[in-house]
């Protein structure tokens, strides 16, 4: 198998269980996916889908109860705390739907806040917090806090904090939930601009369909299990059984 | 070390962001630091000024006065019985061979009169070898010798306490003539100040003559060769628990006193005085300490307390640093510092204070007080022990906070 074949991010029949008491949920009943390098993908569900428990494993938030899940050549399944700490660090970069931004923190800080505990050094962090800043069109407000900024602003820092360490997959969960239809629409467009010059893998996770018409494949889940997994063209049909 | 940095400017603005409740919170750490410095400060003071004491005594002295008399059946107090004599102390110098040194000395409080001043102080009538056994210094002039012992000569040798209170500052006491009791001395010398004893009594406040003049023209006396005390000192300090027992033994001898019958004087070991003081206020210092360790433990739960609501406040924080890669370790670390900053600021304030209570204390109630880098050192270093020993609990909750949970967090 050719490396440039091989898929990024590879779950093999990946179950997730909580016990909530004497509840047992089962988030995830054997879920697989493959996802390649540089790829744009939704995944879509209702709320208790299991969309979001897949994101905290693909982010390394989270373990599997049962089942794999490779991400390049490191099998994370079997990595401690602090091993999945420091592939959050170098390969994942985070965008919540609440922008999740440290508060009387400017965004400068905000952005080199990854950096800080990947061991960059302090000049190097601030140098390339403003670049990142100037890259999701925020020049000259590297030293706003997040109160003073509007929240598609504060979800570009939030965007710009991600790419902080030069993340491989950019995990983004709702990230235009809290945004009016322009702010959503910029911010979808950072998205993909994103992708083609940094070649960056982007994972959203959304119930919109206007939102998921931006990525090329859209995984749909339902009762933890993927229910469809189709190119963009032909998703309309699963993303309309899911609202239906 | 990078991060180290990152953490404790982190941390130092988190705590300059409640600025209220960083104070209260260190409150507890400010008052047991300053208690600490100021009791160990007063502490030290006291011991400094007991070993000065013992040095200002005289090494290795022993203290002969007259035992009390019993006058048909009325007890008197001690030293009042004319028992010693100056023949009594040449004995000692001569029989006893861990003797080194013999003074001896007559007392009586007279008036002084030097122009218009005068001033009623201790006149002491002693042998040339005085300042010697003593081991007190003169600042000017000169300490009489043999010759005006022998000849009863009128010149006097002043205390500092003399000289402020009969001269006015800048006069020179050396060469003038001093009245005592109406006869006029002639001051050939000034002594060193030595202080106050352990007692509080100003050992300045002294006029000292040749033995015989005391006797002869200014004290008089009923029997010739009385003494109010002998200082008998030991050639080594080893020897001075042997010279105690010599003393006694001798002294027994020549006052014929009978197997089973009490001594007609009393022997002192002055240094074991200063010790006994030495001890109590080592008991105090002690106590006074543990009053302050109990106030910084109040400090350390306080800052355990505030750190554990801090933790729950910004779950939300923890959960997005551990989302950007933050190991637990490094949470650890933050919480740590920050607990710790409290108390090393709170350890500062405290030190500050205590060095205020200090001079304040010292001024006020004139206590010697010596404050030592040493115990500020140590006082902020335990300030600092404190903070991670408190902040460890809370420290290590935070990092043992889930992800998923801390960023879900309301």
């Amino acid at each position: 198998m050719a490396p440039d074949i091989r898929p990024l991010i590879q779950l093999r029949d990946v179950w997730k269980v909580y016990h909530l008491g004497d509840v047992e949920v089962r988030a995830l009943r054997g879920v697989s996916l493959d996802i390649r390098a540089g790829e744009f993908l939704a995944i879509v569900g209702a709320s208790g889908s299991g969309k979001s428990t897949c994101m905290n494993l693909i982010g390394c938030l989270d373990q599997p109860t049962r089942g794999t899940y490779r991400l390049g050549d490191v099998d994370v399944a079997t990595l401690s705390a602090n091993e999945r700490a420091a592939i959050r660090s170098r390969r994942i970069g985070f965008v919540f739907q609440n922008f999740n931004l440290l508060g009387r923190t400017t965004a400068l800080e905000n952005v080199a806040l990854p950096m800080i505990y990947a061991n960059v050094p302090f000049w190097k962090q601030r140098r390339r917090a403003r670049e990142l800043l100037a890259a999701v069109g925020l020049r000259g407000r590297e030293h706003h806090l997040p109160s003073q900024l509007s929240g598609g602003q504060q979800q570009r820092v939030a965007i710009a904090r991600a790419l902080a360490n030069g993340p491989s997959v950019l995990l983004a969960d709702e990230p235009t939930g809290n945004l009016d239809s322009r702010s959503s629409v910029e911010i979808m467009d950072l998205f993909v601009r994103l992708r083609r010059e940094r070649r960056v893998t982007i994972i959203l996770v959304t119930h919109e369909s206007h939102i998921a018409d931006y990525t090329q494949r859209i995984v749909t889940f339902r009762d933890g299990r993927i229910v469809s997994d189709l190119p963009r063209a032909e998703s309309r049909h699963a993303l309309e059984i899911v609202r239906g | 070390m990078n991060l180290l940095w990152m953490t404790a400017v982190t941390a130092l603005r988190a705590l300059r962001r409640n600025v209220l409740r960083s104070a209260l919170t260190m409150l507890g750490v400010i008052i047991g630091v300053a208690a600490v410095v100021t009791m160990v400060s007063i502490g030290r003071g006291a011991d400094a000024a007991v070993q000065q004491e013992i040095q200002s005594l005289g090494n290795n002295l022993l203290m002969i006065i007259p035992g009390a008399t019993t006058v048909s059946g009325v007890h008197t107090s001690s030293g009042s019985a004319a028992s010693l004599t100056v023949a009594d102390a040449t004995a000692i110098a001569k029989e006893c061979p861990a003797v080194s040194d013999v003074a001896w000395a007559k007392r009586q409080v007279v008036q002084l009169v030097y122009g218009s001043q005068n001033w009623a102080t201790a006149a002491q009538g002693v042998p040339p070898s005085y300042l010697s056994v003593r081991d007190w210094p003169l600042s000017a002039g000169r300490f009489f010798d043999r010759r005006d012992d022998a000849g009863a000569n009128a010149v006097a040798v002043l205390g500092q306490t003399v000289v402020d209170q009969l001269f006015a500052p800048g006069e020179d006491p050396l060469g003038a003539t001093i009245r005592v009791k109406n006869v006029p001395f002639e001051v050939i010398g000034v002594l060193a100040r030595k202080g106050q004893t352990a007692w509080g009594q100003d050992q300045d406040d002294v006029v000292l003559m040749p033995f015989l003049t005391a006797e002869r023209r200014v004290i008089g006396t009923q029997i010739l060769g009385t003494v109010d005390m002998i200082v008998a000192e030991a050639a080594t300090g080893e020897l001075l628990p042997r010279l105690e027992p010599q003393i006694r033994t001798l002294l027994r001898e020549r006052h014929r006193i009978p197997a089973g019958q009490d001594d007609d004087f009393t022997v002192r070991d002055l240094n074991e005085i200063a010790e006994a003081s030495k001890n109590a206020s080592a008991v105090m210092m002690n106590l006074l300490l543990s009053v302050a360790s109990v106030s910084l433990l109040v400090g350390g739960i306080g800052i355990m307390n505030i750190m554990l609501v801090s933790v729950t406040e910004r779950t939300r924080e923890i959960g997005i640093r551990l989302a950007v890669g933050a190991r637990s370790g490094q949470i650890l670390l933050q919480f740590l510092v920050e607990a710790t900053a409290l108390s090393l600021v709170g350890g500062a304030a405290g030190l500050a204070l205590g060095f205020a209570a200090t001079r304040v204390i010292a001024y006020l109630a004139q206590w010697p007080t010596l404050l030592s880098a040493p115990t500020a050192a140590g006082a902020f270093l335990v300030a600092g022990a404190i903070g991670i020993f408190f902040g460890f609990y809370p420290a290590r909750r935070a990092a043992s906070l889930d992800p998923i949970a801390a960023l879900r967090y309301e």
